[in-house]
């Protein structure tokens, strides 16, 4: 126990006199989760709007009034043919483009139907998809405004009846990206610092030549490894509490749940990462390799943890494979506790697999850490 | 005997780094292993101090078996790799007491033992071992490897960039823990530090080519030598070496050591054939041979 403790105050002391880690541990992920939530937003703003009115009458004014009254579209330019609009598109002036036909009015009066062309420039593609939602919510309300008008006394009998859907956003009411990416950003700082931390480290040992040493002494394997990985599991508690501590202050985030549950359920997670980290430092003999494959499965954790594409969405075979995504689970986790206030119940399932995951991984890790070389 | 070494071989995946390899030491003795660069002296190290598991043959430290008592050997054996492996960012003091804490000991358990060389870099002990000069590493290096007291001491080429003060320093300080019954096995590949061994082992291409204590070693070299002189040195090996009855021409300091075939050598005819190159201030002189010249010998 002495000895485990020994090199535990060891670990912090080299890691407080490293100058050249300390910000990286502190300073890079607060600013990262500062400027990742601002910026890391689903929401299209400033849509470069531009309409090609033909017909320029009151309905098509009242039309691209509608536009322009929205807060996403920034309604540009006023184009006269068609042509000079694809060319504006193709120079990427404008995002959005809505062709308004001759006799638009005319013909929607008089055969109460018409067609609109609209064309969105998808080399965003998920910009896209939100851009159609956007111009598809303004010409339906424009459309059933109309309606009203249009209607003749004589037709009242054969008026369709009209199906109107309200949303309510349970959780997250206004939508707030910020209180749904905050957590996410979060457990992505917190597996990243630790997981590269916890990799680099006995690596580093092997580099400078300090693990042939410490080899040929009796030390036991387990209290050499619980010595090396002790201050990084403390460092990512910490950094859960800073993030944590931000995401109140800064983005007032809700925190409805309870905040010991969010502790337990990250003290077993973090022992997933470190024992991801030992993995990977057993099996790799340069901090630079060490650097490289955690980076590699960082990427992919990310990118399959559910944290900006929902996991629902990608193919069978994809979401078979995040079963195996600590980060997913965290993810969820944080988020159902954060924004809905799930309880130890609620959470027992992601926790039960968090912790079968912990305990494969660090046998793993164990196992296949050799005093011999 | 404190360490016994019987019929060891280690391959890596072509190469033979150490083939049927047999020694004992005894205890209290300073023994040296001496060969050039590459002859597998580390990897012998490495079996010794159980790191590396040998593909054949057995072993035995202080009584303990390498691969079955490697646990006992670790509490034991004072291991100083060839490379400094200390934590650089981490004080003197604060190096030796981790050394001191992973062996479940304190420096004040064992001070005495340690005690000559560490008030040599104590007045420095606050400061980080990265910053202190290669002989203070040294020390260090040594007092880290004794903290535990250890009954075998293992030093993989401990004196390998260290100037030569601190290098003679460094042996007397060996000579010293020797006399507190401490067995050394130390691997150089400088010869000078080989007379001061008790006995060596001449190892080369993971082959042990003689062992013997090192004034006996001496003995073994079959010729007589000569300690050949000249105004040119760089034409003087180039003529010895052309001269029809040379046996060996090495270089040697500000002499090159010189043996002939025949064995009604005579010093004059070598000086008149010396001169015909039109080499001057010629002087011959017969000469001990060194473990250098034995090394070059047996390894040729």
């Amino acid at each position: 126990m002495k000895t485990i403790i020994y090199i535990i105050q060891k670990e912090f002391k080299q890691i407080f006199r490293n100058k050249g880690m300390l910000p990286i541990i502190f300073v890079l992920p607060l600013l990262q989760l500062v400027i990742l939530s601002n910026a890391a937003t689903f929401e299209v703003k400033n849509i470069k709007f531009g309409y090609v009115d033909m017909d320029h009458t009151t309905t098509s004014r009242a039309l691209i009034e509608k536009f322009n009254a929205s807060t996403y579209f920034n309604v540009l330019t006023d184009f006269s043919s068609e042509r000079l609009a694809s060319s504006a598109m193709l120079k990427g002036e404008v995002d959005v483009l809505l062709e308004i036909p001759n006799y638009f009015e005319r013909d929607l009066y008089k055969e109460k139907y018409n067609r609109l062309g609209v064309t969105i420039n998808a080399i965003d593609g998920a910009a896209a998809g939100v851009e159609n939602v956007y111009v598809t919510q303004i010409i339906q309300r424009f459309n059933s405004n109309l309606k009203v008008d249009l209607l003749k006394p004589s037709d009242k009998q054969v008026q369709p009846t009209r199906i109107e859907t309200i949303p309510l956003f349970w959780y997250n009411q206004t939508l707030n990206y910020k209180t749904f990416m905050v957590p996410g950003i979060l457990v992505l700082l917190v597996t990243m610092i630790t997981l590269f931390l916890s990799g680099m480290n006995i690596v580093r040992e092997k580099e400078i030549g300090t693990l042939e040493q410490i080899n040929v002494t009796p030390i036991k394997k387990s209290q050499f490894i619980i010595g090396k990985l002790f201050p990084f599991w403390v460092i990512g508690m910490g950094l859960l509490t800073i993030g944590l501590i931000i995401a109140k202050l800064i983005f007032n985030v809700p925190m409805l749940g309870s905040l010991p549950l969010m502790y337990f359920y990250t003290s077993i997670y973090i022992l997933v990462v470190l024992g991801i980290g030992l993995f990977i430092s057993n099996f790799t003999d340069t901090q630079q390799q060490a650097m490289f494959i955690a980076w590699f499965f960082t990427v992919i954790f990310i990118l399959m943890s559910g944290l900006f594409t929902p996991i629902e969405s990608m193919p069978k075979w994809a979401q078979i494979l995040t079963e195996f995504n600590p980060i997913k689970y965290f993810v969820e986790v944080m988020r159902m506790v954060m924004l809905k206030g799930s309880g130890f119940m609620d959470i027992l399932p992601q926790l039960l697999k968090t912790l079968l995951y912990a305990i494969i991984m660090n046998g793993l890790a164990v196992w296949s850490y050799k005093k011999t070389t | 005997m404190s360490i016994s070494v019987q019929h060891i071989s280690k391959s890596y995946k072509n190469v033979k780094a150490l083939q049927n390899i047999s020694f004992e030491v005894k205890e209290g003795e300073l023994f040296g292993l001496i060969g050039p660069d590459g002859a597998g002296k580390t990897t012998l190290f490495r079996i010794l101090t159980t790191l590396l598991i040998a593909n054949e043959g057995t072993a035995t430290v202080a009584g303990f078996n390498v691969v079955l008592d490697y646990k006992n050997i670790r509490n034991s054996v004072g291991y100083m790799p060839g490379k400094f492996s200390l934590y650089q960012d981490l004080t003197v003091e604060e190096n030796l007491n981790f050394f001191a804490t992973i062996f479940g000991t304190t420096i004040a358990e064992n001070y005495d033992l340690i005690k000559e060389i560490y008030v040599q870099i104590e007045p420095f002990k606050d400061r980080r071992a990265g910053k202190l000069s290669g002989g203070m590493k040294q020390k260090l290096a040594l007092c880290c490897a004794l903290i535990h007291k250890p009954k075998v001491l293992f030093l993989d080429e401990p004196t390998t960039g260290v100037d030569p003060v601190s290098r003679k320093e460094f042996w007397e300080m060996l000579k010293r823990l020797q006399q507190k019954d401490i067995t050394i096995l130390v691997s150089t590949p400088y010869m000078d530090e080989a007379e001061l061994c008790d006995r060596i082992a001449l190892i080369q291409n993971g082959e042990i080519l003689e062992i013997d204590t090192p004034a006996e070693i001496v003995k073994h070299y079959p010729k007589k030598m000569y300690n050949v002189r000249g105004d040119n040195m760089y034409k003087l090996i180039e003529s010895l070496k052309a001269y029809e009855h040379q046996y060996s021409v090495y270089p040697f300091g500000e002499f090159v050591h010189y043996t002939d075939h025949r064995t009604d050598f005579d010093t004059e005819s070598l000086k008149d054939y010396l001169k015909t190159k039109g080499l001057t201030d010629i002087t011959i002189a017969t000469t001990q041979p060194t473990i250098e010249d034995t090394f070059m010998e047996l390894a040729k």
